[in-house]
C-alpha cells in the first residue's frame, strides 16, 4: 500500500508537470514581437508561466481533492489525524521552492543580460557605441546622462522624445524632423533620449515589450531595435493627469527603404549633408 | 488547565463606560468593544471604497470617458485605493481582530495601553471622513494613492493636503497600534505561557507590528516633506526647484511595500486559527510557521525597489530586489504547504469559514505566482503600471485579505454576538464572491500584457469586451455583500444561540462565555499550552489512517 501510493504520487507529479509544460509552451497570451527583446521576453514568459501553471494547478489540485476527500460526513464527530508536523516533508517544501526561485532568478538574469540590462552605465557614450557594434540588445534602462554619450557617429539612429501633458513629441537631431509619432526602420538600433516637461509620464509599446518611466530632471536613454513592420501605439503608463487614459501616439516600423523615403520627405536641412 | 490569579487590570476604567450598545460609540477601553468598532468602522468604508470600485467599472464598460469626468475619475481611483488599504483591511486585520483576540491569546484583561489603544481606533472615523469630505468639498486628490511628485504637487493643492492629513492621522493610529500589540504579546503574556506555545495569529501580529512601527514613520515624513513642497513650495521631491522625483518613490515605498504585508500577514495569522478548528486537526509545521513569519518582515524589508524597475533604476539595485523579491516566495510557500498539509486528513467541516479560507489559499496561490514572475526585472518591464499589476495584486489583498476578513467573520462571528449565522447564505456568499471576484480580476491579466495601462478612464476599443467581463464580475461581486449583510443583521437577532464554544475549538477566547463578560473569562485566565491539540491519538489512528500515507510514512 505504502508503494502503490508513492507510485500514486509520483506518477501525479509527472501528469502535473508535462502538463504545466504543455500549457507554458503553447498559451498565447502576448501581442506580437516586433522588437528583438520581444521574442526574448516571450522565452521568459513561457519558462514563469509553465513554472506557474504547475504550481497552480498542484496547490489546487490538493486543496479541492482535500475538500472533497477530507470533508466531514453527516454523523462523524471524530478528529482528524494529530500530526502536527514533519520535518523531512518541510524540509522538502522549503528546499523545492528554493531551487526553482532561484533557477528562476539566475535564469531571469541570464535574459535581462541578454537583453543588454547588464551592461555598465556610467561611461554612457562609450558603450552606446559598443552596443551596436557587439549588436547587443539593449531593453534594459540606461539611466545613464545623455551629456555623457558625446558625439556619436554612425552609432543608433538618435531620437529625443520630449514628455509632456499630454502627448509625446519625437524629434530627430539628424534632418531636424519633429513628428507626433515616430517613425524608425526595421534592423536599426534606436537610441531615444527620453525627457519630461512636467510629470512623470512613462514610454510603452507593448510589441516591443519595452517601458521607461520619462522622469522630469532625469534625462533617460532607451535603445531598442524594431524588427516588423507595423503600426504600434505608444501608451503612457504612468498616472499623468486627467487625460493620461488619452496620452497616445503610435510607433511606426518602416522597411529601411520606406524609412528613407520618409526621413527625404520630411528632413529639414538639405539631405547631401546628412 | 493550571490556573494561575491575574492582576487586575481595569476595574478604574469600567465605570467611565456606558452600558449596552451605546458602549460602541463610546471612548471605551474595552479591547473588545474597540475590536468590534474597528470591525463595523472598517466595514462600512469597505462598502464606501466598493461603491468607488464600481463606479470605477461602469466607466470602463465603454472604451470612451463617459461615465464621469476626467478629473473626478482620478479623483475616485485615489479614494478608492486609499479606502481600501488605510481604511479597510489595514484596520481590520490588524485593529479589529488582533484588539478582539490578541489579550484572550496572551492571557490577559485588556491590551497593554487600553487608554492609547482606544486613541488609536478614535483616529480613524475622524480622518476617514476628513477624505471622503473632501470630495464634495474641495475635490479629493487625484494623484493616485502613491501620490507621486511632480503629479501630486501640480494638481490641486486643497484635495493632496487633506489626504496627506488623513493618511498621517491613520498612520499615526497604526503605528499606536502597532506599539500596543508588541506590548501586549511580549509583556503581557500569562504566567506560564511560553512565546512557542502561542496561537499563530500571535506571531502574525507580532511580526507586522514590528514593520508597522518600522516602516510606518517613514510614510509619514515622506508625506510631510511632501506637504512642505506642496504649501511652502520647498524642493525636495519638486524637480523645477532640483528636487528629486525618485527619492520620494524609494521613501513611499520603503513603506508601501511592508504594507502589503501589514495586510497579509494577519491574514496569514487569522487562516492558521481557523483550518484547524474546522478541520479538527492541530496545526501543521508550527514552528516553521513562525520562522517563515519572521523571514516575511526581514525580506519585507528589503524588497520596496520592485515597484520602480521602470524608473531608471540601475542594473544592480534591480538585481538586488529581484533576488529579495523572489525568495519572499519561500517562506510564503512554506505556509501554504503548511495549510495544505492541515487540510490533509482532517475532518473537514464545509462551512463559510473553511470555504472563505480555501478560497483564499487559491486566490493567493496565483497572486504570489504573478507576484514572483513581476519580481523579474525584464518581465515587469513590459507590465508594470498595467492591469496585470491591477490584477496581481487585488489577488493578494482581495483575494487574500479580504477573503480571509470573511472567513474570519463567519468564524468569530459566534463569539462576537452569541449567535451563528446562518451556513447557506454564507456559502451563497462566498459562491457569489469567488466566481465575481475571479470573473473581475482574472481577465485583467490578459489587459495588462496586451497593452492597457492601468487608471485610465479610455482604452483601446479592442480591450472593450474583456473590460466588460470584468464589470460583470464586479456586479457579482458587488451582489455578493446583499446575503453577506443580510445575514448579519438578522442573525444578531434571529440567529441560533451559539453557545461558548460552537466549533469545540481550544484557543482561549472561546473557553468563555459568548459574549465574553468585560474582563474576558470569570475568574482567572485559562492556560493553553497546546492551542492546536486536536486530533486522535496514534493508536485510534491506525484503523483511521488507511490511505494517508504520504503524510505519516516519511516520519518513520
Amino acid at each position: 500500500m505504502p508503494l502503490s501510493s508513492a507510485i500514486r504520487s509520483v506518477l501525479l507529479g509527472i501528469v502535473l508537470v508535462v502538463a504545466g509544460l504543455w500549457i507554458g509552451q503553447n498559451i498565447k497570451l502576448l501581442p506580437v514581437d516586433a522588437s528583438t527583446n520581444a521574442p526574448v521576453y516571450d522565452e521568459l514568459f513561457r519558462v514563469l508561466f509553465s513554472i506557474g501553471a504547475i504550481l497552480f494547478l498542484g496547490i489546487t489540485g490538493l486543496v479541492v481533492f482535500s475538500l472533497i476527500k477530507f470533508r466531514r460526513k453527516p454523523g462523524d464527530t471524530s478528529d482528524g489525524i494529530a500530526l502536527e508536523g514533519n520535518l523531512s516533508l518541510e524540509i522538502l517544501w522549503t528546499a523545492i521552492p528554493a531551487i526553482v526561485v532561484l533557477f528562476v532568478g539566475i535564469y531571469s538574469y541570464d535574459i535581462y543580460d541578454r537583453m543588454g540590462g547588464m551592461l555598465p552605465l556610467d561611461h554612457g557614450g562609450h558603450n552606446h557605441q559598443n552596443m551596436a557594434s557587439e549588436e547587443r540588445i539593449w531593453g534594459g534602462i540606461s539611466s545613464g546622462s545623455i551629456e555623457k554619450s558625446g558625439m556619436v557617429v554612425n552609432a543608433p539612429l538618435p531620437v529625443e522624445v520630449t514628455a509632456m501633458q499630454f502627448a509625446f513629441i519625437f524629434h530627430y537631431p539628424k534632418g531636424d524632423i519633429t513628428s507626433g509619432e515616430l517613425h524608425v526602420p526595421t534592423g536599426q538600433p534606436i537610441s531615444m533620449r527620453l525627457e519630461s516637461r512636467d510629470v512623470i509620464h512613462a514610454f510603452w509599446v507593448p510589441e516591443f515589450r519595452l517601458k521607461q518611466d520619462v522622469i522630469p530632471g532625469q534625462p533617460t536613454i532607451l535603445s531598442f531595435t524594431a524588427t516588423k513592420p507595423g503600426r504600434y501605439p505608444i501608451i503612457c503608463a504612468e498616472l499623468c493627469g486627467p487625460y493620461h487614459g488619452g496620452m497616445r501616439s503610435a510607433v511606426i516600423v518602416d522597411s529601411p527603404k520606406a524609412y528613407e523615403e520618409w526621413f527625404k520627405n520630411n528632413a529639414k536641412t538639405p539631405v547631401s549633408e546628412l | 488547565m493550571t490556573l494561575a490569579s491575574s492582576p487586575d487590570l481595569s476595574k478604574e476604567s469600567e465605570p467611565l463606560q456606558p452600558k449596552g450598545w451605546l458602549r460602541y460609540f463610546s471612548f471605551s477601553v474595552d479591547h473588545k468593544v474597540i475590536g468590534l468598532q474597528y470591525l463595523i468602522c472598517g466595514f462600512i468604508f469597505y462598502l464606501i471604497g466598493g461603491a468607488l470600485a464600481s463606479a470605477i467599472r461602469i466607466e470602463l464598460t465603454s472604451p470612451i470617458s463617459d461615465f464621469m469626468p476626467r478629473d473626478v475619475y482620478n479623483q475616485v481611483l485615489t479614494l478608492h485605493g486609499t479606502i481600501m488599504i488605510f481604511l479597510w483591511i489595514v484596520p481590520v486585520v490588524n485593529g479589529a481582530f488582533g484588539n478582539y483576540l490578541i489579550p484572550f491569546y496572551v492571557g490577559a484583561r485588556d491590551m497593554a495601553f487600553p487608554r492609547l489603544n482606544a486613541v488609536a481606533f478614535w483616529l480613524i472615523p475622524p480622518a476617514g471622513l476628513m477624505l471622503i469630505s473632501s470630495y464634495f468639498i474641495t475635490g479629493a486628490a487625484e494623484s493616485g494613492w502613491t501620490a507621486y511628485p511632480p503629479l501630486s504637487i501640480n494638481t490641486p493643492a486643497a484635495g493632496q493636503i487633506i489626504w496627506i492629513l488623513s493618511v498621517l492621522l491613520l498612520g499615526g493610529s497604526s503605528i499606536f497600534g502597532g506599539i500596543n500589540f508588541i506590548a501586549t504579546i511580549l509583556k503581557l503574556r500569562r504566567p506560564g505561557l511560553g512565546l512557542m506555545q502561542l496561537p499563530m495569529y500571535c506571531w502574525a501580529m507580532l511580526g507586522t507590528s514590528i514593520l508597522v512601527v518600522l516602516s510606518t514613520p517613514v510614510l509619514a515624513g515622506t508625506l510631510i516633506l511632501l506637504s512642505f513642497d506642496i504649501v511652502a513650495h520647498t524642493g525636495f521631491f519638486n524637480p523645477v526647484m532640483g528636487g528629486n522625483v525618485i527619492v520620494y518613490q524609494h521613501l513611499f515605498w520603503f513603506y508601501s511595500h511592508p504594507a502589503v504585508y501589514i495586510m497579509v500577514l494577519p491574514a496569514f495569522g487569522l487562516v492558521s486559527e481557523i483550518l484547524p478548528v474546522h478541520c479538527r486537526k492541530p496545526l501543521f509545521g508550527y514552528t516553521t510557521m513562525v520562522y517563515s513569519i519572521m523571514a516575511i518582515v526581514v525580506l519585507g524589508l528589503v524588497v520596496w525597489a520592485h515597484h520602480m524597475f521602470t524608473s531608471g533604476t540601475p542594473p544592480w539595485m534591480r538585481l538586488f530586489f529581484t533576488i529579495a523579491t523572489s525568495f519572499i516566495a519561500v517562506p510564503t510557500g512554506i505556509k501554504f504547504f503548511n495549510w495544505v498539509a492541515t487540510l490533509w486528513g482532517g475532518r473537514i467541516s464545509l462551512n463559510s469559514a473553511i470555504l472563505f479560507s480555501c478560497g483564499f489559499i487559491i486566490n493567493f496561490v496565483l497572486g504570489g505566482i504573478t507576484g514572483v514572475a513581476l519580481a523579474q526585472v525584464p518581465f515587469d518591464i513590459h507590465v508594470h503600471d498595467t492591469y496585470f499589476v491591477v490584477a496581481h495584486f487585488h489577488y493578494i489583498v482581495y483575494g487574500g485579505s479580504v477573503f480571509v476578513i470573511f472567513s474570519s467573520i463567519y468564524h468569530w462571528y459566534p463569539k462576537f454576538t452569541g449567535r451563528m449565522l446562518n451556513e447557506n447564505l454564507g456559502r451563497l456568499h462566498f459562491l457569489l464572491t469567488f466566481v465575481g471576484f475571479n470573473l473581475c480580476f482574472a481577465p485583467q491579466h490578459w489587459l495588462g500584457l496586451n497593452g492597457m495601462p492601468r487608471r485610465v478612464a479610455e482604452y483601446d476599443p479592442q480591450f472593450t469586451f474583456v473590460n466588460q467581463l470584468s464589470s460583470a464580475g464586479a456586479l457579482l461581486m458587488a451582489i455578493s455583500t446583499l446575503p453577506f449583510l443580510w445575514n448579519v443583521f438578522q442573525s444578531a437577532f434571529n440567529g441560533p444561540i451559539a453557545g461558548d464554544n460552537p466549533w469545540k475549538a481550544l484557543t482561549p477566547e472561546w473557553l468563555t462565555s459568548s459574549p465574553p463578560p468585560v474582563e474576558n473569562w470569570e475568574g482567572p485566565a485559562p492556560l493553553v499550552k497546546e492551542p492546536y491539540g486536536y486530533g486522535e491519538t496514534p493508536e485510534t489512528l491506525e484503523v483511521a489512517l488507511d490511505k494517508d500515507l504520504e503524510l505519516g510514512g516519511d516520519e518513520k
